[in-house]
């Protein structure tokens, strides 16, 4: 594990385009691959491990054993995967380490036409991790990035883990993860898409044991040109666990398919999903799909979807206290994408609202 | 000088007309209180001198400051020194009381400090990071109005029914302040002008007005002092006042 006070090679980049500051005061670690090749792994603390899938698997024994093992208990089947060109991060937290300063990642596409990568977290019983992965492309980039990440939230363990997206037009990302949250251990998850002129199809998973909690927060914002779509899809596998899924979808041209789905399989879960879009364009659609699964008497579930333009009354309200009409816009669509996110470090919040501002800045 | 002043106005909304040959005339300093039966045109008239794009204009014009702004938008004619009150304020989702206040604020030449300073007075602090106008309750809706009002320090206020359906304490609290934001308490020159809309007349044991104004069925109907006018509605009720205010003029 290297451990440096600066990250180098990564200068040159745009970073904080997603909110990205490698700099110790604002990390905990850092990781940062281009293309196929992985040009930084450092971590600022003794409790964060961060080291490549490979350098993983050849250090640990039990990594093999893992490698697959959250998609199997998301999707009920066997998965294999294919050891060969494996690349991508592995990122540990050694047990009750408990840091504030978010690792941080990024994943950046410039001239391969296909980045494809493998990524493993661990959270070790009763540690605090969080995460914060940008990925983005060279403006010239016309490939794919296409991620599997698995996650290991342990007995009392919490992760949050904070992806953003920033493609341009040119690119189309296929990024799946699967998580296996165990007995009392909290999964929070925030997908925020940036510039989101391109093709992007998401699926985050997880498999939640007793007393387990899950958040996803998406914010999505699609232009014109670009196809986005998500689903979430949460199991709720063992008692007492239960799950929250909120997504914000804009569209100012853009097609958006925002999918949630929660499945209740254990006595006393229970799960709400939030799923709201704003058409601020007559082109582009947004479609949700909230889905609701009960596979015990015992259970939970409830959602609420909605989808419609700002209301001409509440941009009059604004414009009565002195703002613009866009500016009374902008306002209102800040609101919208405002979701409360519980339990996040300060040092993460500020990183969101900044990625919000971008978010805003793209629309306007 | 006059701050006010709209000439032959005609409103409507879709098809439906609601003023006609409306016609008002407000010098600054002066405070105009407004009665009329429900459905009479009190709040169109105000939605249409603010430039509620709903309120469609088919007919004269309206003058703020010696200058038309018949076609201007809403926040222009705010920027020029115009405030209102909204009897039922919209709830905004995800948009804090806090983030609005701020641009009060700066409207109004504040500093961060004052937005607590009167928040406190109107005993609102407790609803600065709340949704606003969400879940307020009455008395909260007719506070968070005047504190954002207070906050831009217009020239010239509307206020659309301050005192319907607050309770005693909150009418003493929000007539005492509206009192000095008009500077009527005072022994000073009145500078701020405006339009109070009232179906009972409470705000009025706390303001005084100078004039007070009958609309009926689109159109002004009576101009005169307002606690005459209000003496007679009380009495009389709109029907009668009306027949009384047309034999006077004849």
């Amino acid at each position: 594990m290297s451990k440096g006070n600066k990250v180098e090679n990564m200068d040159e980049f745009q970073f904080k385009e997603v909110g990205l500051d490698f700099s110790k005061k604002t990390s905990s670690g850092a990781f940062f691959q281009e293309d196929l090749t992985i040009k930084e792994l450092v971590s600022f603390l003794d409790g964060i491990e961060i080291i490549s899938i490979q350098e993983a698997i050849k250090r640990y024994d039990w990594v093999l054993e893992y490698l697959g093992k959250p998609f199997e208990a998301n999707l009920g089947m066997k998965i294999k995967v294919n050891l060969d060109d494996l690349t991508g991060y592995f990122i540990r937290s050694l047990p009750n380490t408990r840091v504030d300063l978010p690792v941080q990642i990024c994943f950046y596409l410039k001239n391969v036409r296909r980045q494809k990568t493998y990524n493993m977290v661990v959270v070790e019983e009763g540690s605090q991790l969080n995460i914060i992965s940008g990925c983005l492309s060279h403006r010239n980039a016309t490939g794919s990035h296409v991620g599997s990440t698995e996650y290991f939230i342990k007995r009392n363990a919490k992760l949050t883990f904070t992806m953003i997206h920033s493609w341009n037009q040119n690119v189309r990302a296929i990024p799946k993860s699967a998580a296996l949250v165990e007995d009392n251990a909290t999964f929070i998850s925030n997908y925020i898409v940036i510039n989101p002129a391109s093709h992007i199809k998401a699926n985050p998973m997880a498999c939640l044991n007793s007393n387990a909690r899950a958040t996803f927060n998406s914010i999505i914002v699609g232009l014109k040109g670009s196809y986005i779509d998500l689903g979430v899809k949460v199991l709720l596998n063992g008692a007492g666990s239960c799950a929250e899924i909120t997504s914000r979808a804009v569209s100012k041209g853009g097609n958006i398919i925002a999918r949630g789905c929660i499945i209740g399989k254990a006595e006393k879960t229970r799960g709400h999903l939030d799923c709201k879009g704003l058409m601020l364009s007559n082109h582009g659609q947004i479609h949700a799909i909230p889905e609701l699964e009960a596979r015990n008497p015992h259970v939970e579930l409830s959602h609420e979807a909605a989808i419609g333009k700002i209301a001409d009354e509440e941009i009059f309200y604004l414009m009565t206290r002195g703002l613009s009409r866009d500016e009374a816009t902008s306002i209102v669509v800040r609101g919208f994408m405002d979701v409360e996110i519980k339990g996040l470090p300060k040092v993460l919040r500020s990183a969101i609202k900044e990625t919000l501002r971008l978010v805003e800045k793209s629309l306007f | 000088m006059d701050i006010l002043r709209v000439v032959n106005l005609g409103v409507k909304v879709g098809r439906r007309k609601i003023l006609e040959n409306v016609n008002l005339y407000i010098k600054s300093g002066e405070v105009f209180a407004l009665f009329g039966p429900n459905g009479s045109g009190k709040s169109t008239l105000l939605n249409a001198i603010v430039g509620n794009p709903i309120y469609e204009i088919y007919s004269g014009r309206i003058m703020f400051k010696k200058r038309d702004i018949t076609n201007i938008s809403t926040d222009k004619r705010i920027k020029l020194g115009m405030g209102i009150f909204l009897q039922n304020p919209p709830k905004v989702g995800g948009v804090k009381l806090i983030d609005v206040l701020r641009h009060c604020a700066k409207m109004g030449g504040y500093s961060r400090e004052k937005i607590f300073e009167f928040a406190k007075k109107l005993k609102l602090e407790n609803c600065l990071y709340r949704e606003i106008n969400n879940g307020f309750s009455g008395g909260e809706l007719k506070r968070s109005e005047l504190l954002q009002i207070m906050l831009m320090n217009p020239e010239f206020i509307m206020l659309d029914e301050p005192d319907s359906g607050v309770d005693l304490e909150n009418l003493a609290l929000i007539g005492e302040i509206i009192s000095d934001f008009f500077e009527r308490g005072k022994d000073s020159n009145h500078e701020k002008s405006g339009i109070i809309i009232t179906h009972q007349g409470h705000i009025l044991d706390f303001v005084n007005a100078d004039y007070g104004a009958v609309i009926y069925d689109g159109r002004i109907v009576c101009i005169g002092d307002p606690s005459d006018i209000l003496k007679q509605i009380r009495k009389n009720g709109y029907e009668r006042c009306l027949t009384r205010c047309l034999r006077e003029i004849k």
